[in-house]
């Protein structure tokens, strides 16, 4: 099959990139849920633009400066003006195309305060603000149907990348087990996040990180990968997301005492300091034995909003409570931990969302990235929330444009198609047909709970050491794991084979990342370096895999324009 | 927790009907269905095959069929489904089964695609902002968006199991996010496709539909919406229009012999076919004569019911509130 444009990825990025795409190429979507099944969907706050509805006096330089700050200066200044400027209009292009957003008195888009936002400039549908985007665009993609071929239930093998030039991808036909090949001219990248390594995470099952480990493998680096956001309010024991909107709405973090402890952290902002700050303050205390009897967890208390504010602004939340852990927000507080949630790092690009592959910015001919899959680096060391759907919708446009540019000058080049999908039946069979008894469960799990307590919320040299110690041998047990299903039919058990594959490569990269950054900036904090160190560290990570398998950084400079490093207060 | 699970079991290139399979399994308490069937995959049987993405009942990828019923798995405690310690889960009705769980999704989407679910507004007004709404406006399709696409409705709608081409309620709830929308332009076109064949006047009310969603959408309450708006909108040219329609002429008697505070069963049909369609009216004969055979034909002429005054009343009073 040949497309001009293969896009691997139908969330916001992908999808956003797909309607500027369709009826002026031949672009094709692949992705391994159907769209409106996107983890996009599960975005529940809202997305960020200084459209100034609630707070006439905020501008995209505010917005700006709040972003940088928030992203503990890692974040590139440049791309981030790109980001905010172009917000407003953005968001606004999602109401004209059909998004259903909430309202405010006047008829306009509604916002609410979100933290690390100087001003109230989330802007919202309920609390289910992705759901809505991503239906929007999935109904634009039905609009362009006949312009526009989406191969659900189609999972990414690997990238043919050759020579510098992306030629396509191999695939798997998850109904029928085929494995089948798109040439294309260019290749988007719109995989999204990959929580799904640590134990508890807000993520769905499907964010495994299968893009950005088919593009390392091809020798594509990977930025920044020691980045990961806890986000402060994860459902005790299952990490299912109550969304920040919780306490943008007003809602109190309460510890065993009844203490609301953020006063001692961030006297300022409170509840609504940055998420890493407020996610490490909640470890302090259940760390020093001030959770909520002794245990693991803490309160986000909603019952003084009142049942009215809850049941309109807030409903699905109240409903998680209910559905989840049988409580009642309206009656009882909520118990809630730190979950692991939002990947800064990802696969480099520039400002046009093309792959770059070393520190001096050398593009990957046809190869493009967009979403949380992407590092641009607009979040730096950490993101702020409603900045991330809206870099999803911002840079999936951007994508769609240049490649729509890229692809006019841009020719097929050769692939070897039976050699490519023979090498990718050759390594199913290989897993498939491996008599040995690992389990894929234990080693996953395994993964899962080391990633979360030895390289998680706090880190240092040994727990990061042993973590690495772990991942490495997993790996090594890998090899060996047992699939019980050999059929070629919707064989999920093969799948997660291949996504526990992926889960493994890239946790070693945020490991080895993690270890070799030996200071405190944003999400990435170490216990042994707990200050920021600008001197050592005011540059970017980039991770290689070497033709032997061994893991190489080199490190790029952040990109500062208006705003130098100062310390970040709250 | 100890809990059985009958679990149905398919492969679309082995089996040529579905079995059921018993799994026993020990659950922390406070488990969801979901998380059950993952300790079985992950544990048990490797070859279970279901869809999931999410687990917070929000991507609309684990329904299946509890005990019969169309349920999100995620969403649903096992404790709420356990009957004498056991549960069958079941792959979502109305669909053909692919593996297990996991269903031929694609009639879905078809037949979403055919209500042209996106919005068409007036493209000729320039903008540099957004369109505005009001709180209310935004109130009348808040409920459909909510809509997960989960197929649960699709599933055990009554009328989809006798005919396939029904546009089904989920479609219909996502006609009602645009036909009720501010914003956009084209509820006549839309209602006369909704309210031609397959379409809204199709479903028989029997609820299902409102009573397995797991969200707002309750397709139900949002078909009778469709059909409120068609009235409103004066879209008679429909076999389901014109029957609420010869129920409103009928009972208050508009032309003569037709009311009486009753229905006249005999007007009804022929308004409902309509009075210029011949073959419709054609095709009413068998049903006509089969009744007159066994003496089942309503009375020619209507019988007045005592209170048919305050019935007249309640009507004219009504004609003025449509006003
Ligand atoms: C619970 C939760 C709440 C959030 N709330 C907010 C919020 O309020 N505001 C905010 O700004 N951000 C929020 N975020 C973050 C934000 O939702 C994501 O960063 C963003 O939606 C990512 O969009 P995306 O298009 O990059 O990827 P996604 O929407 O995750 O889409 C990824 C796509 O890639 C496809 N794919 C992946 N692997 C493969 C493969 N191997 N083969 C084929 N296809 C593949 C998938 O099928 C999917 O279509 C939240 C995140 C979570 C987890
Ligand atoms: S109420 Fe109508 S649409 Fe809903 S299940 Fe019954 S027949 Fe189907
Ligand atoms: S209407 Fe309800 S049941 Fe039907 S698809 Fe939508 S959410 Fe699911
Ligand atoms: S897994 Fe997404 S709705 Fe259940």
């Amino acid at each position: 099959m040949t497309h001009d444009v293969v896009i691997v990825g139908a969330g916001l990025a992908g999808l956003n990139a797909a309607i500027q795409l369709a009826g002026k190429v031949d672009v094709a979507i692949v992705t391994k849920v159907y769209p409106s099944r996107s983890h996009s969907g599960a975005a529940q706050g809202g997305v960020a633009a200084a459209v100034a509805n609630l707070e006439s006096d905020d501008t995209p330089e505010l917005h700006m400066y709040d972003t940088i700050k928030g992203s503990d200066y890692l974040g590139d200044q440049d791309a981030i003006e790109i980001m905010v400027n172009e917000a407003p209009e953005t968001v606004i292009e999602m109401e004209r195309l059909g998004c259903v957003f909430s309202r405010d008195e006047e008829g306009r888009i509604a916002q609410r305060a979100f933290g690390g936002h100087s001003r109230k400039r989330s802007c919202y549908a309920a609390d289910r603000t992705g759901h809505s985007l991503l239906h929007a665009l999935f109904e634009q993609s039905m609009k362009h149907d006949a312009n526009l071929t989406v191969y659900s239930e189609y999972f990414l093998l690997s990238l043919i990348y050759k020579e510098g030039v992306a030629r396509g991808v191999v695939m798997m036909n998850i109904l029928t087990g085929d494995i089948e090949v798109i040439r294309a001219k260019a290749v988007l990248f719109a995989t999204g996040g990959y929580g799904r390594a640590f134990e508890i995470t807000s993520n769905a099952f499907a964010n495994t990180g299968d893009g950005i480990v088919a593009a390392y493998r091809q020798g594509i680096p990977l930025q920044d990968m020691e980045c990961v956001q806890f986000h402060p309010t994860g459902l005790y024991g299952v990490g299912i997301l109550v969304s920040e909107a919780a306490r943008g709405e007003g809602g109190y973090l309460l510890n065993g005492k009844g203490e609301r402890f953020m006063e001692k952290y961030a006297p300022s902002k409170m509840e609504l300091a940055p998420r890493d700050i407020v996610s490490r303050s909640e470890q302090t205390e259940i760390n020093e034995g001030r959770g909520i009897n002794g245990e693991n967890y803490v309160h986000i208390d909603l019952r003084h909003l009142g049942r009215e504010t809850i049941l309109e602004r807030l409903p699905q939340i109240r409903q998680l409570g209910i559905d989840f852990l049988g409580i009642d927000c309206i009656e009882e507080p909520l118990p809630i931990q730190p979950t692991a949630h939002y990947s800064m790092g990802g696969i480099p690009v520039n400002h046009d969302c093309q792959v770059v592959v070393d520190q001096s910015g050398t593009p990957a001919r046809g190869f493009f990235s967009a979403g949380e899959c992407a590092c641009v680096s607009v979040h730096g060391a950490n993101r702020l929330g409603t900045n991330s759907l809206l870099e999803a919708l911002v840079f999936g446009k951007r994508a769609g444009k240049a490649i729509l540019k890229y692809v006019q000058s841009a020719e097929f080049e050769d692939v070897n198609e039976n050699e490519e999908i023979a090498n990718a039946r050759k390594s199913l069979d290989d897993l498939l047909s491996s008599a040995s008894t690992e389990s894929a469960n234990e080693i996953r799990t395994s993964l899962k709970e080391t990633m979360m307590w030895k390289c998680g919320v706090f880190r240092d040299k040994e727990k990061l050491e042993q973590a690495l110690e772990t991942v490495l041998e997993l790996s090594a047990r890998y090899k060996n794991i047992r699939i019980a299903d050999k059929g070629k039919v919707f064989n999920t058990e093969l799948q997660e084979a291949l996504e526990l594959g992926n889960l493994l490569e890239f946790s070693e990269v945020i490991v080895r990342g993690a270890l070799a950054r030996e200071e405190s900036r944003g999400a990435h904090f170490r216990t042994d370096f707990p200050k920021r160190d600008d001197e050592q560290w005011m540059k970017h990570t980039l991770a290689y895999k070497g033709p032997d398998g061994s893991l190489q950084f080199k490190y790029k400079p952040v990109i500062i324009t208006r705003y130098q490093p100062e310390e970040r207060k709250y | 927790m100890k809990a059985r699970f009958l679990i149905s079991r398919f492969d679309l290139q082995l089996d040529t009907t579905p079995r059921l399979q018993e799994y026993s399994v020990d659950v922390p308490k406070g488990s969801t269905v979901l998380e059950c069937l993952n300790i079985i995959k992950w544990t048990q049987d490797g070859t279970l095959t279901f869809r999931m993405s999410c687990r917070s009942a929000i991507c609309g990828s684990c329904a299946m069929r509890l005990n019969g019923h169309a349920k999100l798995a995620c969403k649903t405690q096992l404790s709420d489904v356990l009957i004498d310690g056991a549960v069958t889960v079941e792959p979502l009705g109305n669909f053909k089964v692919i593996k297990d769980l996991v269903v031929d999704m694609e009639p879905f989407w078809a037949s979403l695609k055919r209500v042209k679910p996106w919005l068409k507004p007036d493209e000729s007004v320039e903008y540099e902002r957004e369109r505005l709404q009001s709180i209310e406006g935004y109130k009348k399709i808040e409920d459909a968006s909510t809509c997960i696409l989960c197929a649960s409705c699709y599933s055990d709608c009554n009328v989809l199991s006798v005919d396939e081409r029904f546009l089904g309620p989920a479609t219909l709830a996502k006609a009602q996010r645009f036909v009720y929308d501010s914003r956009d332009c084209d509820a006549e076109e839309r209602l006369e496709y909704l309210g031609g064949a397959n379409g809204v006047w199709d479903c028989t009310h029997c609820a299902e539909c409102s009573t397995r969603c797991p969200t707002d959408a309750k397709p139900l309450e949002r078909i009778t919406e469709l059909k409120a708006a068609s009235m409103a909108h004066r879209i008679h040219g429909n076999n389901g229009a014109r029957h609420v329609l010869a129920f409103r002429e009928s009972i208050p008697g508009k032309y003569p012999g037709t009311g009486g505070g009753m229905i006249n069963e005999n007007y009804i049909p022929l308004r409902s076919v309509g009075i210029f369609n011949i073959s419709g009216l054609l095709d009413l004969i068998p049903v006509g004569l089969r009744m007159f055979m066994r003496g089942k034909q309503p009375p020619m002429m209507p019988h007045y019911i005592k209170k048919f005054p305050e019935i007249r009343k309640m009507f004219s009073r009504f004609k003025e509130y449509l006003k």
